[in-house]
């Protein structure tokens, strides 16, 4: 029964469905780290998702759909962040509008789209390495966006624990007045990690629609941005956590899937409810890092 | 010292229905330490912020070495060569002491280089400092060593210092004056903010002493006493408190062996506090911030139970009761931090009066509010200690510091408690209202009731206590009487020489 | 320059001005939004604000509005104590599934047995203990664990709306629907059914409820402690803790009401307006609800208002959707918007906004 699943293929499977939520959360990760909590990572997904989809379909190249989707997802997060840095607004509620307008917003622009079926995403096998067995299979014949996205989450480690702007964009996280006292522009280090936050969603939203599914159907997000955000607290802000995280997820997903695809004995509704009991469970039992000392307070310069 | 680094003419800083800073002048020379005095709210802050270029001037200008200064920004300042160190440290708890430094330097070199530099200019300034600990788990003392290291590391020209001693033991005083005088020599300018005319006298050159946003005068501290200083920067002479003579009664509250773990990761545990107050006695416990100050009034308040016995009130094991339970029984609480702690910022005094005296002024029947009775009382309170505000309906945070904290001890005072523990009764409070306050307690006490003074401001302790005791990393010291101590013997029970005798053998 | 400068005390003019302003500022995106798809503006408006209540077929559309309303005002005013005190249960969605659920369910083992005096009120405590218990999950992880108590809910949506699909082909299938999806119809069963108490006005249980609703969390808003402890919370946890309010009981008794309240807005939705369990029951209430909350300024009457202003965008948006081809994602879009003017315009009311002359050279 469970012998039935290929080994290698699941895992390959895992890496593949474990890629939104990994772009997701490592955006969200920065952003958190900068001190913004943005709820609205499900409505930046699925506006990427949709519009990446609509890029792909109109220009017939993923390239540039996934290029669309992040400059998609980014542009809508400007939405939160100019009225959570420049009005002041509750993070929370505005990043629940965020979600509520993207889904409405994808369902509207992707109407005429409706399961269309694309292209699919060219695998970019990598040179020798793919030929490895086992690991070969497993890791190296993916297609782009899943090495990109392995490749942001190194890039996100160094930049925060090597480099001068992200020790100052830690820094703003932590003590926004002191990083303001100090003569630090909080809001623009803030609104760019917004940025980089809804344009890794918009990717990861990209991914679902462009990739794994691979077509376009309204709320094809299904509540991964939730999903991510979990994992953004599961892995104590830790970008290599985060990692150990989506793949968790990812696994749940993709187990899930293959168990249904085997048409075993329990009720395709308790599987499908996997992925959210797991992430309840794994916030329940497994998280318990320190949340950066300014996370979703408002910051206002009294000068 | 007669060549001039900074010269402030005219400096004028309006806000809506307050001027901060009225045509401010004056100069401060190279390697001279010159004080700035005032009151809280006497536009001190402001003016330090216009220097380091946090605000901008309305009107008026600096010079720095005859070249016209106007930074726009810290960053400018900081590489014009002024340094500050601030009263609430500018520090990030969770970064390492390296990378706080780093944060504020504007050319940083590689860690390891700083970590080097830290270390070489932590020996020289007598400033111990490991460069890799984090500096959420450092003491106040050390933290500011942070702040001071941050400055020096850029050879500043002036360093600013905001109320640097207000966090420190007398004796680690004297080590930071050491680390002034030692800069100085070297032809530092330091300007240092203080209301603590003792410490101006000791070692500053020259003083600049505000009032009401205006410079009254500046002058050589030394050549006047503290009371002139005092009567220059409050205006008016006005009553020290006064103890009438008084009569301990019986023992009311007994805390024994208390200890309560610490609320979150950078909190202080309470280990073993034990001590015991009469009705009549003002218990005064003095210590360094963040020794256990905030953690030892919710375990008296109620806001952090413990085992029932640790606590003991008038013939009963209170430890496990709640905040309204404790009240009832006649032990009320004044918290330090008056906005979010003490009272509600955005709530009408009505509402704050209701927030601590709804059970004892029998403000609830059945769960439902009388908001007249509210009303009345915050009237009460509004009227006999003196708050100024339009009506008992504005918002808790319109009011200045002092009338709010006047409200706050009002409201508990009026109550007629048996026991009342406050922490930082006077703390950012003008001198007048300060003296009120003190006098409101010492009233009370006459009247029969036992008093806690949780304070890290070692005047007030002396000038009200009958005992005193320190708080030391969550342990409390042996309780002496306050009359006889020296402020040496004072310092050492703050650092944690629980034993004097011992540590004078 | 624009500068912004925080008001000693809270503008009282703005807190009552600035939703009529979100809704004015809302028109306009929203006009310029009909007007990118094509659709003359003015006339999408005018259906959907104005038709409903006032044209010629508001005899039909009006009776909607209460209906839609209901649910709305029901949950949002459940909402609005814990996001008054800070507490996010972002998952009245799933409450909401979960009560019609349990409801449902008292109806249909009791069918086809004609005992309304017993089997109705059965179902409305039955809808209530659902959300309840639905609402105790984030609850109770929040106050033993610490956990974040806005994801919990949430995942609870996905796992909610799961179930009810899963019900709805399996356990409450109706025996009799030639295995068509969908439980019985509890609208044509007299026992359950939550029908209009005066026809045509689209007054049902659920409509009273809702303003019971209102009218008791006015009178513990202003004149309960428990009101008072919610307010002093959202204020400041710690002046709160100070006060003696229980923090953890507190973050309890809110997910209860919300959940309670959430639980028989669905009860009342599954045997009235939608008559059975079916997987596309849910309807996005949940979440509506807390944009009527946030509108209504988290005020019981000001959720009546904003819960009637709703439900017209969701008639009206049915209306013009099928005079002039608008098409529904628009509502949606539309309410985010109207969440987005509100929380922008509301810096008004905390500061004041000064425009200051460009200083330098």
């Amino acid at each position: 029964m469970i012998m039935d699943i290929n080994p290698i293929l699941l895992a390959s499977a895992i890496m593949v469905a474990s890629t939104p939520i990994l772009l997701a959360a490592i955006g969200e990760l920065v952003v958190e780290r900068a001190g913004v909590l943005n709820l609205g990572v499900e409505g930046m997904m699925i506006t990427g998702a949709v519009v990446g989809f609509i890029a792909a379909h109109e220009t017939e190249s993923t390239t540039l759909g996934f290029f669309g989707a992040a400059v998609g997802g980014a542009v809508v997060s400007m939405i939160f962040g100019l009225l959570t840095q420049y009005l002041l607004t509750n993070q929370v509620a505005t990043g629940l509008a965020l979600t509520l307008f993207g889904v409405g917003l994808s369902a509207l622009v992707g109407q005429g789209y409706q399961a269309t079926n694309q292209v699919p995403v060219t695998k970019m096998p990598i040179p020798l390495l793919s030929d490895i067995p086992v690991v070969g299979p497993i890791l190296f014949r993916h297609d782009g966006v899943v090495y990109l996205s392995l490749v942001i989450v190194a890039a996100v480690f160094v930049f925060l624990s090597r480099s001068r702007a992200g020790m100052i964009l830690r820094a703003v996280g932590e003590n926004h007045d002191a990083a303001h006292a100090l003569g630090y522009n909080v809001r623009r280090v803030r609104l760019m990690a917004i940025a980089f936050g809804g344009a890794c969603a918009g990717l990861g939203g990209a991914y679902i629609s462009l990739a794994r599914v691979p077509q376009w159907v309204d709320n094809i997000t299904a509540g991964t941005g939730w999903i991510a955000l979990a994992i953004v607290v599961f892995a104590s802000w830790k970008p290599w956590r985060l990692l150990i995280g989506a793949y968790l997820f990812g696994g749940v997903t993709a187990l899930q899937i293959n168990i249904q695809a085997m048409g075993l004995d329990i009720p395709v509704e308790y599987l499908s409810m996997s992925p959210y009991i797991a992430t309840i469970l794994v916030l329940v039992f497994l998280s318990g890092g320190r949340a950066p000392g300014s996370l979703g307070r408002i910051f206002h310069a009294s000068s | 010292m007669t060549d001039t680094l900074l010269k402030i003419q005219g400096l004028t800083k309006a806000y809506p229905g307050v001027v901060a800073n009225d045509d401010v002048s004056f100069d401060i020379g190279r390697g001279e330490v010159h004080a700035l005095l005032g009151e809280n709210g006497a536009g001190k802050s402001t003016l330090v912020k216009m220097i380091y270029g946090l605000v901008k001037p309305d009107q008026g200008q600096m010079t720095m070495h005859d070249v016209k200064y106007a930074p726009t920004d810290p960053r400018q300042a900081r590489a014009t060569g002024v340094a500050m160190v601030f009263q609430h440290f500018s520090l990030f708890d969770a970064l390492t002491v390296a990378e706080n430094i780093a944060l504020g330097m504007e050319n940083p070199p590689s860690q390891r280089d700083l970590s080097d530099q830290i270390r070489k200019v932590s020996q020289n300034y007598g400033l111990p400092l490991d460069p890799r600990r984090t500096v959420g788990v450092l003491s106040a003392g050390e933290r500011q060593r942070v702040e001071i290291i941050r400055c020096l590391l850029q050879n500043p020209k002036l360093l600013i210092m905001d109320e640097p001693t207000s966090v420190l033991t007398p004796q680690e005083v004297q080590i930071l004056f050491q680390t002034l005088r030692k800069l100085k020599s070297e032809g530092t300018s330091i300007l240092y903010i203080s209301h603590k005319l003792d410490e101006i006298r000791e070692i500053c050159d020259t003083a600049t002493i505000l009032r009401h946003g205006k410079k009254v005068e500046t002058c050589t501290p030394s050549d006047k006493s503290a009371r002139e200083l005092a009567e220059m920067m409050v205006g008016a002479s006005f009553e020290a408190p006064k103890r009438s003579d008084r009569q301990l009664g019986d023992v009311i509250l007994e805390v024994s062996n208390l200890s309560l773990n610490a609320a979150d990761a950078y909190g202080t545990s309470l280990r073993g506090v034990t001590f015991t107050v009469r009705a009549g006695e003002v218990l005064g416990i003095g210590g360094v911030a963040g020794n256990g100050q905030d953690e030892l009034l919710s375990a008296l308040s109620g806001e952090a139970m413990t085992p029932a016995s640790m606590v003991h009130l008038d013939g009963r094991d209170i430890g496990h009761l709640g905040p309204n339970d404790r009240r009832l029984l006649g032990l009320l609480a004044a918290p330090e931090e008056r906005l979010g702690h003490a009272a509600a910022p955005n709530m009408s005094l009505v509402e704050n009066a209701m927030m601590t005296a709804a059970d004892r002024k029998g403000m609830v029947t059945s769960g439902f509010l009388a908001w007249g009775k509210a009303k009345q009382f915050a009237e009460d309170v509004i009227q006999k200690f003196d708050v100024r505000t339009p009506s008992a309906q504005n918002a808790a945070r319109s009011l200045s510091g002092g009338n709010l904290q006047k409200f706050v001890i009002g409201r508990e005072v009026l109550q007629e408690p048996s026991v009342l523990i406050v922490n930082q009764p006077t703390w950012g409070v003008d001198a007048a209202a300060a003296a009120s306050i003190r006098q409101a307690l010492l009233d009370l006490a006459t009247g029969g009731a036992a008093i806690i003074v949780i304070s890290q401001d070692l005047d007030e302790l002396i000038e009200i206590s009958d005992n005193f005791a320190a708080l030391n990393e969550g342990r409390l010291s042996e309780i002496r009487p306050m009359l006889g101590l020296t402020v040496d013997q004072i310092g050492l029970m703050m650092g944690g020489a629980h034993d004097i005798e011992v540590a004078h053998g | 320059m624009i500068q912004l400068e925080k008001r000693k005390e809270p503008s009282t003019f703005w807190i009552y001005a600035t939703p009529l302003l979100a809704v004015l500022l809302t028109m306009v995106l929203g006009g310029l939004l009909f007007a990118t798809l094509g659709k003359d503006p003015l006339m999408a408006i005018k259906t959907i604000f104005w038709d409903p209540i006032l044209g010629e077929f508001a005899f039909y559309y009006r009776p909607e509005v209460f209906k839609k309303a209901a649910p709305l005002i029901l949950i949002a005013i459940g909402l609005s104590y814990g996001f008054k005190a800070g507490i996010w249960n972002i998952g009245a969605e799933g409450q909401y599934i979960i009560g019609a659920i349990c409801g449902a369910s008292v109806a249909l083992a009791f069918y086809p047995l004609e005992a309304r005096w017993m089997i109705f009120p059965l179902m409305i405590l039955a809808g209530v203990a659902g959300g309840v218990i639905w609402a105790m999950i984030p609850a109770l992880l929040r106050v033993y664990f610490k956990t974040n108590e806005i994801l919990v809910s949430l995942m609870l949506v996905y796992v909610a709306e799961v179930l009810i699909k899963a019900f709805s082909i399996g356990l409450l299938r109706n025996p009799d629907g030639h295995g068509f999806p969908g439980s019985r119809n509890l609208n044509q069963y007299s026992s359950s059914a939550n029908l209009e108490l005066f026809a045509g006005t689209g007054v049902h249980w659920g409509v009273v409820t809702a303003l019971f609703a209102v009218v008791a969390t006015y009178v513990i808003l202003a004149k309960h402690q428990f009101g008072f402890f919610v307010r002093l919370t959202g204020e400041s946890s710690r002046a709160a803790g100070f006060a003696g309010v229980n923090a953890n009981r507190l973050i309890i008794t809110c997910f209860v009401i919300s959940g309670g309240l959430a639980g028989v807005a669905g009860l009342f939705e599954v045997a009235g307006p939608a008559g059975q369990i079916l997987g596309s029951f849910p309807a996005y209430y949940g979440f509506t609800a807390i944009i009527v909350a946030f509108l209504g300024r988290l005020h019981p009457v000001g959720i009546l208002f904003a819960g009637l202003l709703m439900a017209l965008t969701y008639v009206g948006g049915n209306a013009a959707e099928a005079a002039m081809n608008i098409p529904s994602a628009t509502i949606q879009i539309f309410q985010g918007m109207l969440l987005f003017s509100l929380l922008s315009v509301d810096v008004l009311t905390n500061y004041r906004v000064r425009f200051v002359a460009a200083r330098g050279a």
